[in-house]
């Protein structure tokens, strides 16, 4: 029954409207009209507002064209008899609610500056987390980008006992999906639960409780109006597009529990816009026809050992879950979860114990038995609790496509994979691998030689082009590991010559990259071996691993063919490609010039190089910093300027480690050119930056380019330049 | 006419419409001229050949009697045979209907002319929106322009369409592309209004076009210069002077006049007085004049489509449709009845001097022997308007006895194909996808314009009714505009709450969650081109075939009785939609060319004509014929639920 949604809907919207407008006079009365109001580190000021309307909120002030907008969306009630059409009056109502909402959420930030926990992570004291900034979108955003999150479930109230909490949290997690958690029933809050059986809450686990008041809801629908934004490259104002997208790509759906107040319908119906279907507890009315969701918009009375695949079925999402033959859940939303101090069983790697070495090395078909998963010494259970121990894993793999060069790519992939298990906890890679295994995992039956299994299992599903046979030894015994950890590090030194060795001059080949299209649809990578794509997670090596697992994937060859310029990185074949996979829009591009027709940007690139005109050098700047930089704006600000598949001079997107590439901005000069970075990257690229500064002559290079500590403006960090002669200042002006 | 034929007419009953039955019994009394019904009676038996089609007098070798099935009868003086003659007639009812139509649209555009020149004062711009999407379609620029000149472009281009030599005619462009390129390859793009009605004259002229199939290629070419010519140009002016209709409560039926207050009745077909004498009749100053000389207020009412126009824009009463005007003044209520063009009956006159009633003539294109006249300028409109008004306030005081009957009933207006594009997703999800989805789905099962006119042969509103019924009931939601859309509107099917009642269960629960009729009141007869423009839109949201006539669409008129109705009918027929007709059909006595029109036809332009004069069967014709679409569609095997993972997201068109 619809007309009842819409009804109490309508009345909801006349209630936040009623409630904020008095907030909103009692706050400019206290702070006057230029109050400022914004949500934290984020360039999308209150990104719902922003994207749907196009309307910049800085200041109180620019409230009140809202205030008047929601006015004339809000309809009057609808009659008991005789009423004129309801269903868009009632939308529309739902799209004020969450222009109002967003306004009250931004203010409750005047009023209260710590009312939410800033970053990923709830504390003791305070489990709400408020709006995600940037970094926290962009990064998670990726996630969605590459389907390891398909959507998440917005979660209104929370269900009747803790035990049904948590299985439903648990069961959205198996599904890879987020849990944004706002509200309460009757007192009750879902993050409570969690917390009180032991589930780890934040961002990283996915399971991230946003406010204790429905209005909170906005801040998982600015998360996915953002994500249209920055991924989708839409413009903000173009509502249709935001919307659409969201409706398309961004698998979301909300889900109530208890009692549905006339203000949850009002967001409901906010949702729906969305295409965010909703799923009640409750026997409340529903609406099934389809039309503005893909499928239904409101299902009612499931039971909750049903809500979450019915969730899904409504949503028309298709998870392929991962099938891994161990005793606990498996998932990339368990990928962030951590094990800390009482709740570890044992530990390999890591400060405190000895070496964990990874080793992933092919041999021949008949070398391999697949499936056999070997412990070498004591399994798990053999081992008392609180053991620090070192432990060598090999993997050894056939297969009629593989080559050595894929070798260190499945080598890459053991970090996450297992790290996917509940209640395992996986950093570093090659001989700096760190593993803790739970009290919790270990107490649900799994044990070392599940590593084997979910190596073999998921090398199947994910590598199967290349992997015919999988075998894994785990070396758990001491006196084993060093002579492995020996033969391990003479290979990597071997690998690391083959591709620093590797140059874009001596292949012929370069690689395609569209796999952020189901979220960046007019963006394509072009990869080459010595320019990673952008977001920095696929190498050269890897795409053309990934196009002989999936040769009509998102990874095609491109033939270079004929250089057109070899300085600056211009060949035929991909201005050629280039040209026909952005319908013209770009007929030609040089990879290695920022300013000279820079390669186009999409949303999800690691970091931005942008003109320092005043020292005569570039910045660059990476997603993790949040801080100011010397070209006046923050990352998230340049991004949105830089992205969207444009060309732009003066500004390209990049990985961190193209920075560390012999073609870094080759046209301008490379690194020498570059005059500041955040102090966490250049420590992060220090080893490698050395060798090439030391190349170009200067290898004290790194300690001449300016960070934050030395300033955030050209103005601030110049004179430091010219105390440390930095190179840019004498080079050839870059303009 | 055979006697027992004679007989059965006369039995049967003169209307379901308790309001106009309670009247007709009590107007017994309009000597010498009666009603329509004793009239029509007092006329049989009708001329046999006339009904056929048969009978030609476009000479004065003539009249002829042309009959394929008499010997003597075959051939008229100049050699003409049957089909022929009833191609020639038919073909002169489009061109009619088609003058008609764009006549209208024509004084539109010349009031909405002087309206941008200043010259109208009375007259503003609504619709600013609407005004630019008419300015993009006839290629007018819009820049930082002032409305007033961007307008008078508009105007000028409106205008001209009119007396375009060349063409095609803009809106064609409006229709699906395919369309379009069916047109273009029957040379059927009208080039200029005037122009294809005068060759249609022309060609219908003794001893020209005496091909059947070859006149009605002009006869299409007419009905598309009414339909996506002169009729959607009124429509879309009208719109931006007046506001484009978006839902509105009304009520209906000869019960909203008012015993106590000066009714005001306007009839006709033109908004552009009606919409005055509506600003008028709400004037502080107007009401405490009512009340000076005892009445309570001032009502006002209409009838037929100046009443639908006043009706979809403001929720004015509508007292009835075509066949009800007589008894509209049969109440002895009605004070001031102003009429314009179309559908007046030339019984007014006479019928209102039974009454105090006076009776207006407004426009110098229609003027009626005993009738006052007051001439309509649209530069002192407002002025015009209050003359006619105060005649009403002073009329009051003569009123004799009223008989009032009680029955009226509520209704929802005021569904323009904007706005049931915001209707199904709001402002910022906006589209026909809902619409589209449903019937894909099947809970939808198509779309009838169920449309026309009232015809005394017929009992009145009865078979309106019981077609529009036995479509809902069978999911089939139905689209009105009309005569037709009062009748329905009478019966309460115009009511949100009709859905549970007489919707079948799919339909009901796409109604009830949109919170709409399942009849949707679309406007005036020239409003027909709004039906097209929502085909259109329909087509383009996709999922329903690239073409109007691969919709699961049928349009139907069966009371129809005007020219207008044959020109709206071959227009939906030119757009690829099977239409049918009710009561009769005007070339059942020429065989080979009733056959081009019912069968051939359709292999010309996707759609055909059809005659059933049992709205129930009807209605089965309509249902089997969505269903045949809904088959060539594949609509009729159940859609498997579409699971979407990343990959096939990632194939999602960009955008």
């Amino acid at each position: 029954m619809s007309k009842i949604i819409a009804s109490a809907g309508i009345r909801g919207a006349h209630k936040i409207y009623a409630r904020v407008e008095k907030k909103y006079q009692e706050l400019l009365e206290k702070h006057g009209p230029d109050q400022e109001v914004a949500f934290p580190n984020t360039g999308y000021y209150l990104p719902i507002i922003y994207g749907i309307l196009g309307v910049k909120i800085e200041k109180l002030a620019d409230m009140k064209q809202v205030f008047a907008r929601a006015t004339s969306l809000i309809p009057p009630p609808v009659k008991e008899k005789n009423h004129l059409p309801y269903l868009a009056p009632a939308l529309d109502a739902g799209m004020a609610t969450f222009f109002l909402q967003e306004m009250e959420e931004a203010m409750k930030y005047i009023e209260n500056p710590d009312i939410y926990q800033l970053g990923e992570d709830v504390t003791d004291e305070n489990l709400w987390l408020g709006a995600a900034d940037d970094v926290i979108m962009r990064k998670r955003g990726v996630e969605f980008v590459d389907g390891t999150a398909p959507g998440f479930a917005a979660i209104l109230g929370a269900p009747p006992t803790t035990e049904i909490a948590v299985k439903i949290a648990l069961e959205l997690q198996e599904k890879n999906l987020y849990v944004f958690m706002v509200a309460d029933t009757n007192g009750r809050y879902m993050p409570d639960q969690l917390k009180e059986a032991g589930v780890q809450i934040g961002w990283p686990t996915r399971l991230v409780p946003f406010g204790k008041t429905v209005s909170a809801a906005v801040f998982a629908a600015g998360f996915a109006t953002r994500a249209a934004m920055s991924f989708g490259g839409i413009e903000p104002g173009d509502f249709r597009k935001i919307l659409i997208y969201n409706k398309d790509r961004i698998f979301a759906f909300g889900m109530t529990f208890g009692e549905v107040t006339d203000e949850w319908y009002a967001n409901g119906l906010a949702c729906v816009n969305y295409g965010f279907p909703i799923i009640a507890d409750t026997p409340i009315p529903e609406v099934l026809p389809t039309g503005i969701c893909t499928y239904e918009h409101v299902v009612a009375n499931i039971p909750y050992d049903k809500m979450v695949s019915k969730a899904i079925e409504v949503r028309g999402l298709k998870v392929n879950i991962a099938k891994v033959p161990v005793p606990v859940s498996y998932g990339p939303a368990f990928e962030g979860e951590r094990v800390r101090g009482d709740a570890i069983y044992v530990e390999a790697g890591g400060p405190k114990a000895d070496t964990v070495v990874e080793w992933v090395t092919s041999k021949a078909m008949d070398e391999v038995e697949d499936g056999k998963i070997e412990v070498v010494g004591p399994e798990l259970d053999e081992l008392e609790v609180g053991t620090r121990m070192g432990m060598a894993i090999v993997v050894e793999v056939a297969g009629r496509n593989m080559q050595d060069d894929f070798e260190p790519i499945l080598e890459r992939q053991i970090h996450h994979l297992v790290n996917y298990a509940k209640g395992l906890m996986h950093i570093g890679q090659r001989d700096i691998a760190w593993y803790r295994f739970s009290k919790d995992a270990f107490d649900k039956g799994f044990r070392f030689k599940h590593l084997g299994s979910i190596l073999h299992a998921k090398y199947h599903q994910e590598f199967g082009g290349i992997c015919d046979k999988v075998q894994v030894r785990i070396y758990t015994d001491q006196d084993k590991v060093k002579p492995i950890l020996e033969q391990a590090r003479a290979v990597y030194h071997v690998r690391d010559e083959r591709v620093e060795g590797m140059s874009d001059e001596e292949e012929p080949i370069y690689y395609s990259c569209t796999l952020c299209q189901s979220f960046a649809p007019s963006h394509v990578c072009v990869v080459t071996p010595e320019r990673t794509g952008l977001c920095g997670a696929y190498s050269w090596l890897d795409c053309k691993a990934a196009f002989e697992i999936s040769p009509t994937g998102p990874n095609q060859p491109i033939e270079k063919g004929k250089v057109i310029d070899e300085f600056r990185g211009q060949w035929e074949g991909t201005n050629k490609f280039v040209n026909q996979a952005s319908r013209g829009a770009v007929e030609f591009y040089n990879a290695y010039s920022i300013m000279d027709n820079p390669m186009t940007s999409c949303g999800c690139f690691e970091a931005i190089s942008a003109l320092a005109p005043s020292c005569n050098g570039i910045m660059t700047v990476d997603r993790d910093y949040n801080g100011m930089t010397p070209c006046g704006m923050k990352f998230t600000t340049l991004a949105g300027s830089v992205g969207g598949g444009a060309v732009t001079p003066g500004f390209v997107g990049h990985s961190k480690t193209y920075v560390n590439s012999k073609k870094f901005i080759r046209a301008e000069g490379g690194v020498k050119r570059v005059v500041w970075m955040p102090k966490r990257l250049k420590e992060e690229l220090r080893e490698k930056f050395n060798l090439r500064a030391a190349e170009a002559g200067m290898p004290d290079l790194l300690d001449r380019i300016a960070d934050e500590t030395i300033g955030t403006t050209e103005e601030e960090i110049l004179p430091f330049l010219t105390e440390k002669e930095h190179p840019a200042l004498s080079m050839d002006s870059i303009m | 006419m055979p006697d027992e034929k004679k007989t059965k007419k006369e039995e049967i009953p003169r209307s379901v419409d308790p309001a106009s039955l309670e009247v007709l019994a009590e107007c017994t009394d309009l000597q010498p001229i009666g009603t329509s019904w004793d009239r029509l009676k007092k006329q049989h038996p009708q001329c046999g050949f006339g009904l056929k089609g048969l009978c030609c007098r476009h000479c004065s070798m003539g009249p002829c009697r042309v009959d394929a099935s008499k010997e003597k009868l075959k051939y008229g003086v100049c050699g003409v045979d049957s089909d022929t003659v009833a191609a020639r007639h038919f073909v002169r009812m489009i061109a009619a209907g088609a003058a008609a139509h764009s006549d209208h649209g024509r004084g539109v555009a010349e009031t909405f002319l002087a309206a941008a020149k200043g010259e109208a004062k009375d007259y503003k711009i609504k619709d600013q929106q609407k005004l630019y999407g008419l300015a993009m379609d006839f290629g007018v620029e819009i820049g930082d322009r002032a409305v007033e000149d961007i307008a008078i472009e508009v105007g000028e281009k409106s205008l001209g369409i009119f007396g375009e030599q060349h063409g095609p005619i803009p809106f064609l462009k409006r229709a699906p592309l395919k369309r379009q390129a069916l047109w273009k390859e029957h040379n059927m793009e009208p080039r200029g209004v005037d122009r294809e009605i005068v060759e249609c004259m022309h060609r219908t002229h003794m001893g020209v076009d005496q091909d059947p199939e070859n006149l009605m290629m002009q006869g299409n070419r007419a009905a598309l210069a009414d339909g996506w010519g002169g009729s959607m140009l009124a429509t879309e002016l009208q719109d931006i002077m007046f506001g484009t209709p978006q839902p509105i409560l009304g009520e209906c039926n000869l019960g909203v006049l008012k015993d106590d207050e000066v009714n005001v009745v306007i009839h006709g077909h033109e908004p552009t007085l009606s919409e005055m004498v509506m600003v008028v009749c709400q004037s502080p100053e107007m009401i405490a004049k009512a009340k000076a000389v005892g009445a309570k207020g001032i009502n006002l009412g209409g009838l037929c489509c100046s009443a639908n126009e006043i009706l979809m824009r403001h929720g004015v009463a509508n007292i009835g449709n075509f066949l009800q005007q007589e008894l509209a003044l049969a109440t002895g209520a009605v004070d001031v009845m102003t009429v314009d063009v179309q559908c007046i009956m030339s019984s007014l006159a006479q019928i209102a001097s039974c009454f105090h009633t006076k009776f207006i003539t407004t426009n110098y294109r229609a003027k009626i022997k005993g009738a006052q006249h007051i001439q309509f300028e649209e530069h002192d409109a407002e002025n015009i308007a209050r003359q006619i008004v105060q005649m009403g306030i002073d009329n009051y005081k003569n009123r004799g006895v009223t008989k009032i009957p009680k029955a009226k009933c509520n209704m929802i207006a005021g569904f323009s194909h904007e706005t049931i594009n915001y209707l199904l997703g709001g402002v910022y999800r906006s589209s026909y996808k809902p619409l589209n989805e449903n019937i894909i789905n099947g809970r939808i099962r198509g779309i009838a314009g169920v449309v026309g006119c009232n015809n005394p042969k017929v009992t009145h509103d009865k078979d309106h009714i019981a077609l529009v019924k036995e479509l809902i009931a069978n999911n089939v939601i139905v689209l009105q505009t009309g005569c037709s859309a009062l009748a329905c509107a009478k019966e309460g099917l115009m009511l949100p709450e009709a859905a549970s009642q007489f919707a079948g269960p799919g339909l009901a629960e796409v109604c009830e969650t949109v919170g709409i009729p399942p009849v949707l009141h679309m406007g005036s007869c020239v409003d027909n081109s709004r039906i097209l423009m929502a085909a259109s839109a329909v087509v383009k949201e996709g999922g329903l075939g690239d073409d109007i006539c691969d919709l699961p669409a049928v349009g139907a008129a069966p009371e129809w009785m005007s020219e207008k109705a044959i020109s709206i009918g071959q227009y939906f027929v030119a757009s690829g939609v099977y239409t049918l007709l009710g009561t009769t059909f005007p070339t059942l006595g020429a065989e080979g060319f009733t056959d081009f029109l019912f069968n051939k036809h359709e292999k010309l332009t996707g759609g055909m004509w059809g005659f059933e004069p049992d709205p129930m069967v009807m209605a089965r014709k309509m249902i089997e014929a969505m269903d045949g679409k809904r088959r060539a569609l594949g609509l009729d095997k159940g859609k498997e639920r579409v699971l979407f993972d990343m990959a096939m997201r990632r194939e999602l068109d960009a955008g």
